[in-house]
């Protein structure tokens, strides 16, 4: 049996909340949103009948929803300064931090399961909603921005916070390309002091208890926006 | 009058200092106000986090010496450096993707990166050894037979070991780690029975590790000494003139043996460890005459 | 864009004396598909177990089934492995800890395992969703023929909620198959590890990754593809999905 040292945690509490810890909630609440936004978006183009759209909308779903997210970071983190040369047409790839990159990352990746997400929430809208809408004289946008996507929000919302769970999980993946995120500074102290088994052993203590109680919280949303509906 | 144009803009050339005429990574510096370096988590003593989770190190200061040197160049008044942390595997592709302007570490200077990257003179030379712990007698090469052994992903040492397994039919299982501090935990854990690095690299792990004296480093080495270089960006000719210029001036001061010692030769953080690296002939000569040469028999 | 492509890397040989880059690839594609299949057998298995145990009449087998599903399932998967790999062998007595570490391919059983365990949550709430979703007649009418609960669940409600779920099994295998990828931080050697050292060695990123996406691609429609043959196949009659 190893010498336990739990001073170690306390002494690197401040690196590893300051650094560590508020990158991963950033990054998730940032991701959240933006794969949402993104999500949504694709979600609308997948139902649209412009040709091609859903095409799109279909293709970049399933190619994201095939690749494995590991892989997906590897990508984004060697080609968005490429991608950021083409679209802003400059003679050199654009710097991308590391944050920035992170977030570019999970936000295209997560956009794909969020459409899933908010294709089901739009499907669940009667029809007869969008026919009175529209028989209102209320133009594609104002049906979908003030009718049917606000609905779908609603009743979606505890699948949406529950995938944002599973995002804040995700994020520390961002291990493989050593950014600093919470594993990633605890594992950056754990290899520095030779604290394996006390920083891994927190560390998944942390994940759980912010898990866990977000789980039961939506578990509580669950059960209020049951009743009201 | 065009001649004359052409030859007025010739003679403020060397300066390098007018705005219009300034390329590649050094126009984007002034443009953006803003300089990458991409530094190294475990490669002591030449990149590396200290206790206090700052970036320290040789290449970190040498890199500091070519900030300034841009900063005086360019005639900016402030010129904020950004920190990145790099691994052995994606360093060369940050390099080209342009998210870093520098690598500050311990990457080795070889032809065949060359057609990738660029670098800036030799700031060490170091031969590919391993690691092992005392206990299990390893001190050749062909001890590593039927053996498992973990290199650093990305590194040089990786590929001379996967190809000395090959060409000796070693049978080694070979593990892939992301950093040197990895890799020598894998050694530690008894989850690998040697790690295959960089001797330098391998003798600030053992010194730093808890139980110095459980170590051993290989008799028997993968390669000739190699040399180190600060990395940058292929075909960017200004900018790397003015990083070979910096260095050389610093190597061949009375300053670049000082940081010599500094690093190399007195205690170091985190724990005060001082690795005793004598200055042997090629490495002196390597400061006296800077080179940016990939060869090994250039030293 | 100033990158060298070079699409016929894919043809030259690789460091490790292995044949050339493609094989190292597709030695790659083969521990993937090794770890996934080990993985998917426990996920499946302890998946079932606890799935049944969470809708069984005594309290303490729900809690515990409920207790296994909060444990993998909150903590990420990187860390999960890593307690695996890390922290599990330095806590057992040394003999143990250095049998398990030197174990041949440590890395594939400590990766297969830890995605199993992972995986296992998922599918223990699919299982638990699948059965719930029975009308109760079906296991009243078990009761009433006489069967145990052992009998009613192996022969009247098993069989019809492993067929109802099998869609969302599906992706939860697909999901099993990218999360292999995972391992590669505890040295194991499939297919997006194997990419990353194609990168390291040849230099070529994009003509590696763009090979790994496309075999992830044909792996993920196969699999797809059996899998909806295989839904077919066990459809419940009556049932949407039906004939």
């Amino acid at each position: 049996m190893p010498q336990f040292d739990f001073d170690i945690i306390l002494k690197t509490l401040p690196y590893l909340l300051r650094d560590g810890m508020s990158f991963t909630l950033t990054l998730t609440a940032l991701a959240a949103l933006g794969g949402l936004v993104l999500g949504t978006l694709l979600a609308l183009m997948r139902l649209s009948t412009v040709p091609g759209l859903a095409t799109f909308a279909t293709a970049y779903v399933n190619l994201m929803r095939s690749l494995p997210l590991v892989l997906v970071i590897f990508w984004f983190y060697f080609l968005v300064p490429y991608i950021g040369q083409v679209i802003l047409r400059t003679e050199r790839p654009v710097e991308v931090g590391a944050f920035a990159s992170a977030l570019i990352t999970f936000t295209m990746f997560e956009a794909a399961y969020f459409s899933e997400i908010m294709r089901a929430g739009i499907q669940s809208i009667p029809k007869g909603q969008l026919s009175a809408g529209y028989a209102l004289g209320l133009t594609y946008r104002q049906v979908m921005g003030y009718i049917v996507v606000p609905q779908a929000l609603r009743n979606m919302l505890p699948v949406i916070l529950t995938q944002t769970i599973v995002l804040f999980q995700d994020t520390s993946l961002v291990y493989v390309i050593s950014i600093t995120d919470f594993l990633g500074a605890a594992s950056k102290v754990a290899q520095r002091d030779g604290r394996l088994i006390e920083m891994y052993l927190f560390a998944a203590l942390v994940y759980f208890l912010i898990s866990f109680m977000a789980s039961l919280l939506v578990k509580r949303l669950q059960a209020r926006t049951a009743i009201i509906r | 009058m065009k001649l004359v144009g052409i030859a007025a803009l010739l003679l403020a050339l060397p300066g390098l200092a007018s705005a219009q005429e300034l390329t590649g990574t050094l126009k984007k510096i002034k443009e953006t106000g803003v300089i990458t370096l991409g530094h190294r988590e475990s490669s002591v003593p030449f990149s590396y986090i200290d206790n206090n989770a700052k970036v320290v190190g040789y290449a970190m200061e040498i890199c500091g010496k070519i900030v300034d040197a841009v900063k005086t160049d360019l005639k900016m008044e402030k010129l904020d450096v950004r920190l990145l942390p790099v691994t052995s595997s994606t360093r060369i592709p940050l390099i080209a993707n342009g998210t870093i302007d520098l690598e500050c570490g311990s990457t080795t200077n070889n032809a065949e990166r060359q057609k990738q990257v660029a670098y800036t003179n030799t700031h060490f030379l170091t031969a590919s050894a391993f690691v092992s712990k005392k206990a299990k007698n390893l001190m050749k090469i062909e001890d590593l037979k039927g053996k498992t052994v973990v290199s650093t992903a990305g590194t040089t040492n990786m590929k001379q070991l996967v190809e000395a397994n090959a060409a000796k039919n070693l049978g080694m299982t070979v593990l892939p780690a992301k950093d040197h501090a990895a890799a020598f935990l894998l050694v530690e854990l008894d989850r690998a029975d040697a790690f295959v690095m960089d001797d330098i690299l391998l003798a600030s792990l053992v010194a730093s590790s808890k139980d110095p004296a459980a170590y051993q480093l290989s008799a028997e080495a993968f390669s000739l000494p190699e040399p180190y270089g600060i990395m940058l960006r292929k075909d960017d000719a200004p900018f790397k003139a003015l990083a070979d210029k910096t260095t050389s001036a610093l190597y061949k001061s009375p300053e670049g043996a000082a940081l010599f010692k500094k690093w190399f030769q007195s205690p170091i953080p985190p724990n005060g460890i001082n690795l005793n690296v004598p200055m042997n002939a090629m490495l002196k000569k390597m400061l006296e005459k800077p080179t940016d040469s990939a060869d090994p028999a250039a030293y | 864009m100033n990158y060298n492509w070079n699409w016929g890397i894919f043809w030259e040989m690789n460091p490790e004396g292995s044949g050339t880059y493609l094989t190292l690839l597709l030695m790659g594609l083969r521990w993937t598909l090794a770890t996934a299949a080990l993985a998917a057998i426990i996920a499946l298995t302890f998946g079932a177990i606890v799935g049944v145990i969470r809708t069984l009449p005594a309290r303490w087998a729900v809690l515990a089934g409920d207790a296994w599903v909060e444990f993998f399932r909150n903590i990420p998967l990187l860390v999960q492995l890593f307690l695996w790999y890390f922290v599990v062998p330095e806590l057992l007595p040394k003999a143990a800890g250095l049998w398990l570490k030197t174990l041949p391919n440590s890395s594939f059983w400590t990766g297969a395992i830890g995605i199993g365990l992972f995986m296992s949550s998922r599918v223990a709430e699919q299982v638990k969703a699948g059965i719930r979703s029975l009308p109760r007649g079906q296991a009243m009418a078990g009761t009433a023929l006489g069967l145990t609960t052992a009998q009613t669940y192996r022969y009247v409600i098993l069989p019809m909620a492993f067929r109802i779920i099998l869609p969302p099994l599906t992706s939860e295998l697909l999901n099993t198959v990218k999360n292999t990828s995972v391992a590669l931080t505890i040295g194991l050697m499939e297919l997006t590890a194997r990419t990353r050292a194609m990168q390291e060695y040849s230099f070529q990123v994009f003509e590696a990754f763009t090979a790994a996406t496309l075999i992830y691609l044909a792996l993920n429609a196969s699999l797809t593809f059996l899998m909806r043959r295989l839904e077919k196949a066990v459809a419940v009659p009556g049932y949407v999905a039906g004939k």
